[in-house]
């Protein structure tokens, strides 16, 4: 996976609970058989003003002005800000392959779904979880000063605020450690092949109709 | 040792490594795939030189993409016209060739929506754990399974090392005591659970589904409920093994031999929590004041009683679900104030992988007898969820029913629940659903999304509106002959 170290990176708000991953990906875009070219997709219904379709050059169709990240102020984030319970719905990784398609390495919400989170980071994506007040706090100072940054250090766990605030989150150890070091989780585990085969032999003894070839 | 819960028993018996960090390493019995979420994972075993670590826990079937029309069906992979889709189904199909995992082709009478195909065979049994590309994998613990949703990373980690990265979750138990009333269903309850703690309440949960009315429910039904305990934010749903479980795997395909079935049903006799066993979180309601559920907004936590009428966003808990249920009445076209019953319909879609099942459907056919579906409605689809489902409705006649009453009788698949086929709404056109999610778009770009029960939505076709299907002549299911 893409390591994670260090970011600092401009952030967009979206100021939207619940956003789900249907919203991040429509479902017609996961038609494609690979893990690439998401990115101009990403959002579809609330960044285009007409549906959109696989395969389709993007830059002619007509843009939603309002519709955060076409302004021009958030060009380039590479941090998303949102609300509670970011990446509910459907287990497709199309959701966070659109993420890191468009650029963003880091999303900071007060909640996550669960399963989003999981595949956020099989990708390399950082999602820090903050209470309610310090995400409406973050909210507040991106819309009130443009080019509004903020220094994420995963190691040190802590993000720098432009006015030099300290904010401390925290970090599940085992995702920290494969995100620093940038580790493929399929190689890790194949370290522990003779733990699974003890594991299937003792399993399959107790349990044999759990094995269709026995 | 100390009591235990359904899912702390599960997790124990399925875990092969612990770390000291919270992690571990969990062993998975059955994999089920799907066209959509494993094309990139398959692609990557084969970048890493990996083989699957062993086939025959894997089962695929193509469900998202295929055609419901028979016209496109007959012609196979062929007739699926938007090419996309179809080299889509094709890529699975040439990566279980290449692989040798078994897969239920589109026209395989065993092929339908994976979460009604898994059960239906067996293949999903108690005291497994299974994993599917696909958040609806919660539908599996209705078998006391231990059973979740993932990305497609990981579907590629199943494969290559029939385990799973994962971390133990929270205990909670939802408990439904007391009897339903007549025309209140599995639908309803569930519902109803999401509408009580939210779309977000179940987040880093086991649910277990408990109380006289989970017993009291077929497995069809009980599915019903663990396959939306994701729209309550938990991966996992569960309801422990008792006898309707074991009845209901007798005989099929994949379920243990006639030597092994004795000590099968042994072992599945211990899978359920114990006595005194500790929850994070309990939740109850009582069955008897559940009332037929109506969804009115964007996310399946707007939920209300098809008597009530839609909510005002002047009345909501904070600023940021204020902006959430203005947006969602925008989106759906609704105002504050109007009674649930007076929304007129465009579509009623019966099927996916909530609600397409056996029961499912003489529900809706109990409705639909007799009936006609109202002028105002365009289209009134009934989407069995495989081609085994399809054959038993037709052997009982519900075929003729709905197709007499109006209904298009379709081929099996997910169909409209997210159109990823051709079964799409329209921009601004409403349905009345008996799939899972509302989300914006989810069933067409623009369309508007209710979910409801299969006897509801049946009634809503037949009465162009939103009726309360206890005010029909509605027979309980007990008196319906099988």
């Amino acid at each position: 996976m893409k390591k994670f170290e260090r970011l600092d990176g401009l952030v967009a708000p979206l100021d939207r609970a619940n956003v789900d991953t249907d919203l991040i990906i429509p479902k017609q875009f996961l038609k494609s058989i690979k893990r690439t070219g998401f990115g101009p997709n990403l959002f579809d219904e609330l960044r285009y003003l007409d549906e959109g379709y696989p395969g389709q050059d993007t830059s002619s169709r007509p843009l939603n002005p309002d519709f955060v990240l076409n302004q021009s102020r958030y060009q380039g984030a590479q941090v998303l800000l949102a609300r509670r319970n970011f990446g509910c719905g459907s287990s497709r990784e199309h959701a966070p392959w659109a993420l890191d398609d468009f650029g963003f390495r880091v999303v900071i919400a007060p909640s996550f779904a669960d399963i989003f989170y999981n595949n956020s980071f099989k990708n390399g994506i950082l999602l820090i979880t903050l209470d309610e007040a310090t995400v409406e706090r973050l909210f507040q100072e991106t819309e009130a000063s443009e080019g509004y940054r903020l220094d994420i250090d995963l190691d040190a766990q802590t993000i720098t605020t432009p006015s030099g605030d300290v904010i401390a989150f925290d970090a599940d150890p085992f995702r920290k450690h494969c995100l620093l070091e940038g580790l493929d989780d399929i190689g890790l585990t194949l370290e522990q092949s003779g733990a699974i085969r003890d594991f299937e032999s003792r399993h399959r003894a107790a349990q044999p109709w759990l094995f269709r070839d026995a | 040792m100390s009591s235990r819960t359904l899912y702390d028993k599960l997790w124990a018996q399925h875990l092969v490594t612990s770390r000291d960090d919270g992690s571990a390493l969990i062993y998975i019995d059955r994999h089920l795939l799907h066209e959509v979420t494993s094309p990139q994972a398959f692609e990557g075993l084969r970048l890493a030189g990996r083989k699957p670590w062993r086939r025959d826990a894997n089962l695929a079937t193509p469900d998202h993409n295929v055609p419901t029309t028979l016209k496109e069906r007959s012609a196979g992979n062929a007739g699926i016209l938007d090419s996309v889709s179809r080299i889509q189904v094709e890529t699975l199909d040439a990566n279980c060739e290449s692989f040798d995992i078994e897969e239920f082709r589109i026209n395989d009478e065993r092929q339908g929506i994976v979460h009604v195909v898994g059960p239906e065979q067996g293949a999903t049994l108690p005291g497994m754990t299974v994993v599917c590309g696909d958040s609806h994998t919660a539908t599996h613990g209705a078998f006391a399974a231990l059973s979740h949703g993932i990305g497609t990373s990981e579907v590629e980690h199943v494969l290559a090392t029939q385990c799973l990265i994962a971390q133990k979750m929270k205990n909670m138990q939802v408990r439904v005591e007391g009897k339903l009333g007549l025309g209140v269903t599995a639908k309803d309850i569930v519902l109803a659970v999401i509408g009580r703690i939210g779309t977000a309440g179940g987040t880093g949960y086991a649910i277990e589904f408990a109380g006289s009315a989970i017993r009291e429910l077929s497995m069809e039904g009980r599915m019903t409920i663990c396959n939306m305990a994701i729209e309550a934010g938990a991966r996992v749903g569960l309801v422990a093994v008792d006898d309707n479980t074991i009845e209901y795997l007798r005989g099929r395909p994949y379920a243990p031999s006639v030597e092994q079935w004795p000590a099968a049903v042994e072992a599945w006799r211990n899978l359920v929590s114990d006595e005194g066993a500790h929850f994070d979180k309990v939740v109850e309601l009582d069955a008897a004041e559940i009332e037929p559920q109506v969804t009115w907004g964007t996310s399946p936590e707007m939920v209300v009683n098809v008597s009530a009428t839609v909510p005002d966003p002047a009345g909501a808990s904070d600023e940021t679900v204020e902006r959430g249920m203005k947006r969602a009445l925008e989106y759906m076209g609704l105002e504050a104030g109007q009674k649930i019953t007076d929304i007129q319909l465009d579509k009623v879609f019966i099927g996916s992988c909530t609600n397409s099942r056996i029961e499912d459907l003489r529900e809706a056919a109990k409705v639909a007898r007799g009936r006609k579906v109202a002028d105002n409605i365009q289209l009134a689809m009934v989407v069995p969820g495989s081609g085994l489902v399809k054959r038993l409705a037709e052997a009982e006649g519900l075929d003729k029913i709905f197709i007499e009453a109006g209904f298009e009788w379709r081929e099996p698949g997910c169909s409209m629940c997210l159109a990823m086929n051709a079964d799409k709404l329209g921009a601004g056109e409403r349905c009345a659903s008996t799939s899972n999610r509302n989300f914006e778009g989810r069933q067409g770009y623009g369309g508007r999304t209710h979910l409801v029960s299969p006897a509801m939505a049946a009634a809503a076709a037949i009465e162009g509106h939103f009726v309360d299907v206890r005010d029909y002549d509605y027979a309980p299911a007990a008196t319906m002959s099988a």
